[in-house]
């Protein structure tokens, strides 16, 4: 029931923290240049959907 | 063309529901703000005290009246904004009077001094398990709405619902495990730095998902329909969206910078709510912009005049509190008022002013009708306006002022300032902001006043017709951009919310967690007694944390008044932690042998005959009470459970310990004349009180070196 000392007991337990950097990184990279290549008049149309 | 009805019935219920936790919630401030000037008005009535009314006005200003007003802002949005009704009617009523139920359950038990002692969730287990189950309805009920909807796109502001509905069942679930110890009573499941980094984890996040995302996608929608014109950059709000989402889940370690708690953690927490500055203004720009070319408007409207403010003041407290988290400023506006006028430009500025404007833009389309009095609104807005400046300066003056007194020494090497005085020179201040919150209390009602008034001249459209194509299943010859897929499935959208912030909720717990060298232990630490268990549980039902720090940071100042520095091994033992995030008082983390038996009882009595001028309420019903023996064996079981050594079978033997240990207390007290049955609670908030910290000078020097 206690909850300490588990993670000791993995091995290789380095890799969590940097894939998640990774993840990270990437989740950013991806919405970047999604946003940047998005389609403005679709933009414009979504941005008028409170409107309608 | 299909034709179809909004249910506007349940938007007018949360609405009034917003109304009146909202009046009662800031009564229940106001009365804790004169509280603390005036600690007589606690009237000596447990219920009344500083310690229960404080959690009161925070539990109902965040979850009744923010609560209700995203609720009722949601209900309405959504339905416009998908072009279908409610999914379930059923369920949006189960929704609704749930929801209340809750409140009032909360109320209750909270005055009652039922708590779990950890802030902003202070609930106990039942409602917990009845804030789940009303959560999961209300998300059955969005989604069943999603997935119904005849529009294909789903614009910015349902995003922010999707995060806000998944991020805090989440948050709710991790914070609130603990050991029911009996109906009312349970034990945090972990322990001292543990403890203390899920709740700030909760606790920072509940700002960012309960009162901040939501009311960002009311912006989203309310603004641009106030100003009626589309938000200044939807990509904007994209990335808006994405990257508070993903920074935001970091950012709690901040409330917890030269704590206990590992060092690495507290610098994660100082970069992400640095980042958090990007995106907060992005949003806020965003909202602002929209009004380009609308400021005219500005000077008509008094909805758009309220949402101004507001996302003004989201601006200006999401600049602050980047600034509030870098460790030199965080040293002076910790545990000082600075921090109580930053939530308040939060609370009072984006999320009451929200609201407000939100009302006034909802109950003359609801009632079909316009706004009684235009110029009584504008006066609510200049009334709040002025009230937030009159509340939020003093507080930042005395947050100042006191931090600098507590760090000010004599050439001679001495503190200058006792801790007393350093209180009795703000007192002015908090009177000052006690006028404000009247002040904009006051505002709000009149708002309610205008707006009974506009219900009265209107009538109540319950179902509102509307037509709308129906969706149709459409086939893309070309590949779409994942981001479009995306955005117009709602599960996937939820699924995709949750990793983004279960990534950063697992990185900055899981190691504390998990690694020993993060919490090195002291041998010298040992499990509380039973009376000291006792005593801990009585300190918690009177909400001392509201007023007391057990957290002495590692500044000459601090080591100078309290003794040594907080370690994290010296709070292993502590289901839950009590680190406090306000001196109201001094900190208690080593008070333990500085001051004879008598001094606590007398205090507890009278607290102004021990330290005059104290703003410390009476609790004379402790002299009376009776400790609850009959729950020591429980309580020893769910400590064992929860990892706390005590032999086994303990829990048979527990109580008589107990009683030995209060014959001592009660024996000490007699040799200064006071005679107290040893059974009263007085004895056992004493034997925990001498406890507090002293287990460290216990510990052999040699063995504190290696550590």
């Amino acid at each position: 029931m206690k909850f300490i000392h588990y993670l000791e007991k993995i091995t290789g337990v380095s890799i969590f923290p940097l894939t998640s950097f990774v993840i990270f990184s990437l989740f950013f990279l991806v919405m970047l240049i999604w946003i940047l290549k998005a389609d403005k008049n679709r933009l414009k149309e979504i941005s008028r959907l409170p409107l309608d | 063309m299909e034709r179809f009805y909004y249910d506007n019935k349940i938007v007018k219920y949360f609405g009034y529901a917003t109304m009146l936790w909202g009046v009662v919630g800031m009564l229940a401030g106001l009365y804790a703000a004169i509280q603390i000037y005036a600690p007589g008005t606690s009237m000596n009535f447990a219920p009344t005290t500083f310690g229960r009314v404080r959690p009161v006005h925070t539990n109902a200003v965040i979850f009744a009246f923010v609560g209700n007003c995203i609720f009722t802002g949601v209900y309405y949005s959504l339905q416009r904004l998908c072009k279908t009704r409610m999914y379930s009617d059923k369920l949006s009523w189960i929704h609704f009077w749930g929801w209340q139920l809750i409140i009032v359950a909360a109320a209750i038990t909270l005055f009652l001094g039922y708590t779990t002692g950890k802030e902003y969730a202070e609930l106990e287990w039942p409602i917990d398990i009845a804030i789940t189950l009303i959560w999961v309805v209300f998300g059955i009920n969005i989604f069943g709405t999603l997935i119904k909807r005849r529009e294909k796109h789903i614009y910015v502001a349902i995003w922010f619902y999707i995060a806000t509905w998944v991020t805090v069942a989440m948050l709710h679930i991790v914070n609130s495990f603990e050991i029911p110890v009996s109906f009312l009573k349970s034990y945090s499941w972990y322990a001292g730095v543990q403890d203390a980094l899920v709740q700030w984890w909760y606790g920072h996040n509940a700002v960012a998902f309960f009162l901040t995302t939501p009311i960002l996608g009311l912006m989203y929608y309310f603004l641009p329909k106030a100003a009626n014109r589309p938000v200044y950059s939807y990509r904007l709000s994209i990335i808006h969206f994405w990257a508070l989402i993903f920074i935001y889940i970091w950012a709690g370690p901040h409330h917890l910078l030269y704590t206990a708690l590992p060092d690495w953690a507290q610098s994660l927490g100082t970069v992400f709510s640095v980042m958090l500055i990007a995106p907060s203004w992005g949003g806020m720009l965003n909202g602002l912009f929209t009004l380009r070319g609308a400021w005219d408007k500005v000077r008509e409207d008094p909805v758009l005049k309220f949402f101004v403010v507001a996302v003004t003041c989201y601006g200006m407290s999401t600049f602050e509190g980047p600034m509030m988290s870098l460790k030199n400023v965080n040293a002076i506006a910790h545990f000082s008022d600075w921090v109580i006028a930053h939530v308040h430009i939060g609370g009072l500025g984006w999320n009451g002013f929200m609201a407000f404007g939100m009302l006034y833009y909802l109950v003359p389309r609801l009632w079909g009708t316009s706004l009684y009095s235009k110029k009584l609104a504008t006066n609510h807005f200049w009334l709040g306006t002025i009230g937030i400046v009159v509340y939020a300066i003093p507080m930042y003056w005395s947050g100042f002022t006191q931090a600098q007194m507590w760090k000010t020494f004599t050439e001679e090497g001495q503190l200058k300032f006792q801790f007393l005085e350093t209180v009795t020179h703000i007192i002015p201040m908090y009177i000052t902001r006690s006028i404000g919150g009247a002040l904009y209390l006051t505002g709000a009602i009149m708002m309610v006043y205008n707006l009974a008034k506009t219900i009265k001249k209107g009538s109540f459209i319950a179902n509102e017709a509307a037509e709308a194509a129906p969706l149709v299943k459409e086939k893309s010859a070309v590949r779409e951009y994942w981001h479009r897929v995306i955005e117009r499935k709602p599960m996937t959208m939820l699924v995709v919310s949750l990793i983004v912030v279960a990534i950063g909720g697992i990185l900055e717990l899981v190691p504390t967690f998990l690694v020993k060298s993060n919490v090195p232990t002291i041998s010298s630490v040992k499990p509380y007694t039973p009376l000291e268990l006792q005593g801990r549980d009585i300190y918690i039902r009177e909400g001392c944390y509201t007023c007391h720090s057990q957290m002495i940071r590692p500044f000459r100042d601090e080591v100078k008044r309290y003794g040594e520095y907080s370690k994290a091994g010296e709070f292993v033992y502590d289901h839950p932690f009590q680190w406090g995030s306000k001196r109201t008082g001094p900190d208690l983390a080593r008070v333990g042998g500085k001051y004879p038996h008598s001094w606590h009882y007398n205090h507890m009595l009278d607290p102004q005959s021990m330290s005059p001028g104290s703003v410390m309420p009476a609790y004379p019903w402790l002299l009376d009470n009776k400790i609850d023996t009959a729950s020591t064996p429980a309580k020893i079981r769910a400590m064992q459970k929860l990892g706390v050594p005590y032999p086994e079978g303990y829990d048979q033997e527990a109580n008589k310990d107990l009683m030995q240990q209060a014959s001592q207390i009660a024996a000490g007290l007699k040799l200064d004349k006071i005679s107290t049955p040893k059974d009263a609670e007085i004895v056992a908030l004493i034997a925990y009180l001498q406890r507090l910290g002293t287990d460290i000078k216990a510990e052999p020097k040699d063995q504190s070196a290696k550590n």
